[in-house]
């Protein structure tokens, strides 16, 4: 029986709480909304990109504990890498928290701790639309992301 | 307003007899169902009630005795199945008081029943201009089909607007009621915020200046004795599966002189009367609007479900449920942190409210956890949500099996929420 402890682990209450980067940086130069109409969550992903390079990062929005700690985890794991690199920690991510794979878990770091969303299937949609997000904004997209 | 259409429900809870829950429960297969190791408690009743052995029995003796297609075969089981069916036909227009069973349409749901009349009576009547009057508390079921017919037409939708508690605003939806007004379409019970709307005042300021009322009955029926005419309702629809009947079953009941003046919604099978390739007449009613096969079993499915809470008596489901409603909106109200949204006078079966920081969609996972289903969202209500200014609420909604000690279950399971957001 998958435990609510594994869900809700210390750390993504405290991000879910106090969420970090929750704030439109200065230089933006992309930002792209996404949205579950499921549960209504809603979050805009805003980005300061310097070439490929994501220099600055933030979010606002509202969602449940999942998808803020989610969101918030995220800007500081993709803080400074390139668009490659942030994909392929949201490849890495995906698996992780669909069960499809935990062998990188030691790459993803503070990110491991959304292993246990994997008991959750339900949950899978909140732990991604943040990333969803970064994605859309990342290849500049203006329409709105959805989960659905 | 008279005894069956609107006497609130805290009068009829007055006349309290032994209720058997415990009885009642052992009518329902799945209520024994244990979840993540917990037994059941099923509080998402107003998205879909569990069914009773003899619904399920009900679709199991269809398919294996009566089994063929109706008004079709000159065969023995076509005209048992078609029987049975007129008889069913025959159940619903006593359960909602029509004056006639060939005013009883079976449809897919609400859903189906709305856009029916959104289609047939709506493009026949509403034209550029024109307006259509809904409510701020609709389910999106009765805000998009008109919403399409509206955008096709060049026509305009208009939204009686609600108070805080959730209550409409009389004196402004009269208001709204102009001389472009050709539609009214509003729900007699929010599934969102579980208020009962004063239908029959609602009717009658309609009529009084010539418009129908289309109603959207899904959280009604399984809750309320309706009695069609006595509301003087113009349309009414409503779901098998809210009511302990199956899915994929439904009904609308419309005036007979509206229907048979409606053009038809689907072509095909069984509502004609006669087709060459030059002209179609159309078949009679109802059978003008139930073109192809119909669901069979649904329908004797829905029989039996009706059956069933005639068996109960409707005012003792009510009571009983009102009587949870209240004990639930006292102990959930009482928690720290917890905003009830939907706090009308009149209520029936909803307790809908938020808790402070944390998300429904958080409180959902965690209440599952204890084997307690509720639904958390929007509830396909999201103009009320936006209302309220919340993105979603997390709701209770009963049924005549549920029981003092689910709702305490459902209070244990909140204060486990605290525990882990603590
Ligand atoms: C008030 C209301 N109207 C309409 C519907 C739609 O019913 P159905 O999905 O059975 O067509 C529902 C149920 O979801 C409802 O609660």
């Amino acid at each position: 029986m998958p435990e609510l402890r594994d869900l809700y682990q210390e750390v993504i209450l405290e991000h879910s709480k106090a969420p970090r980067n929750y704030k439109e940086p200065a230089g933006t130069n992309h930002k792209a909304e996404g949205y579950n109409p499921l549960c209504g969550d809603r979050f805009t992903v805003y980005l300061e990109m310097d070439g490929d390079a994501i220099r600055d990062i933030g979010f606002q929005g509202a969602g449940c504990a999942i998808s803020k700690a989610s969101a918030s985890m995220m800007t500081q794991s993709v803080k400074g890498k390139t668009k490659a690199e942030a994909h392929r920690i949201f490849e890495q991510f995906h698996e992780l928290v669909t069960g499809h794979s935990h062998e990188h878990e030691a790459e993803l770091g503070k990110l491991a701790v959304f292993s246990g969303v994997s008991e959750f299937p339900m949950r899978v949609k909140c732990a991604t639309l943040a990333w969803h997000t970064l994605e859309a904004a990342l290849e500049g997209q203006q329409e709105k992301v959805s989960t659905e | 307003m008279s005894a069956a259409a609107a006497v609130p429900i805290r009068e009829r809870a007055a006349v309290q007899q032994p209720f058997d829950v415990e009885g009642i429960r052992k009518d329902f297969p799945i209520l024994h169902t244990k979840v993540h190791g917990h037994p059941l408690v099923y509080l998402d009743n107003a998205a879909t009630s569990q069914k009773p052995r003899t619904v399920i029995d009900a679709i199991v003796r269809y398919y294996e005795g009566e089994n063929a297609n109706i008004h079709r075969g000159v065969h023995y089981l076509s005209q048992i199945a078609t029987e049975e069916f007129e008889k069913a036909r025959e159940t619903v227009r006593a359960f909602v008081n029509a004056a006639q069973a060939s005013e009883i349409i079976f449809t897919r749901g609400t859903t189906e029943a709305i856009n029916l009349v959104a289609q047939t009576y709506g493009r026949a009547h509403v034209g550029a201009g024109d307006e259509v009057l809904i409510t701020a508390m609709e389910h999106h079921s009765n805000i998009v089909p008109w919403q399409m017919l509206c955008e096709e037409k060049g026509a305009k939708l208009r939204v009686a607007p609600i108070n805080d508690a959730g209550e409409l605003l009389l004196e402004e939806y009269e208001k709204l009621l102009g001389p472009r007004t050709k539609v009214v379409a509003v729900a007699h019970v929010s599934n969102a915020l579980g208020t009962i709307n004063p239908l029959k005042r609602m009717v009658a300021m309609a009529h009084k200046r010539g418009i129908p009322v289309v109603v959207d009955g899904a959280q009604a029926v399984p809750h309320l004795a309706v009695d069609v005419q006595d509301l003087d309702a113009d349309f009414y629809a409503f779901s098998g599966h809210k009511m302990y009947g199956p899915t994929g079953i439904g009904v609308l009941y419309g005036k007979h002189a509206l229907l048979d003046a409606m053009p038809p919604y689907q072509g095909g099978g069984d509502m004609i009367s006669s087709v060459t390739f030059e002209k179609t007449t159309y078949n009679k009613l109802p059978h003008k609007f139930e073109a192809g096969t119909p669901d069979m079993a649904g329908v004797a499915g829905l029989k039996a479900a009706i059956e069933y809470m005639n068996g109960i008596g409707i005012a003792k489901i009510a009571a009983h449920e009102h009587e949870l409603l209240e004990y639930a909106t006292e102990v959930v109200g009482a928690l720290p942190g917890v905003r009830l949204i939907g706090t009308a006078r009149e209520k029936a079966g909803v307790l809908s409210f938020v808790l402070d920081e944390v998300h429904p969609h958080d409180i959902g996972t965690i209440l599952d956890q204890q084997g307690i289903a509720v639904r958390t969202g929007h509830h396909c209500a999201q103009p009320v949500m936006e209302r309220f200014r919340i993105p979603a609420t997390v709701r209770a909604s009963f049924a005549v099996y549920n029981t003092r000690g689910e709702v305490d279950a459902l209070v244990r399971g909140l204060r486990k929420v605290r525990e882990v957001f603590a």
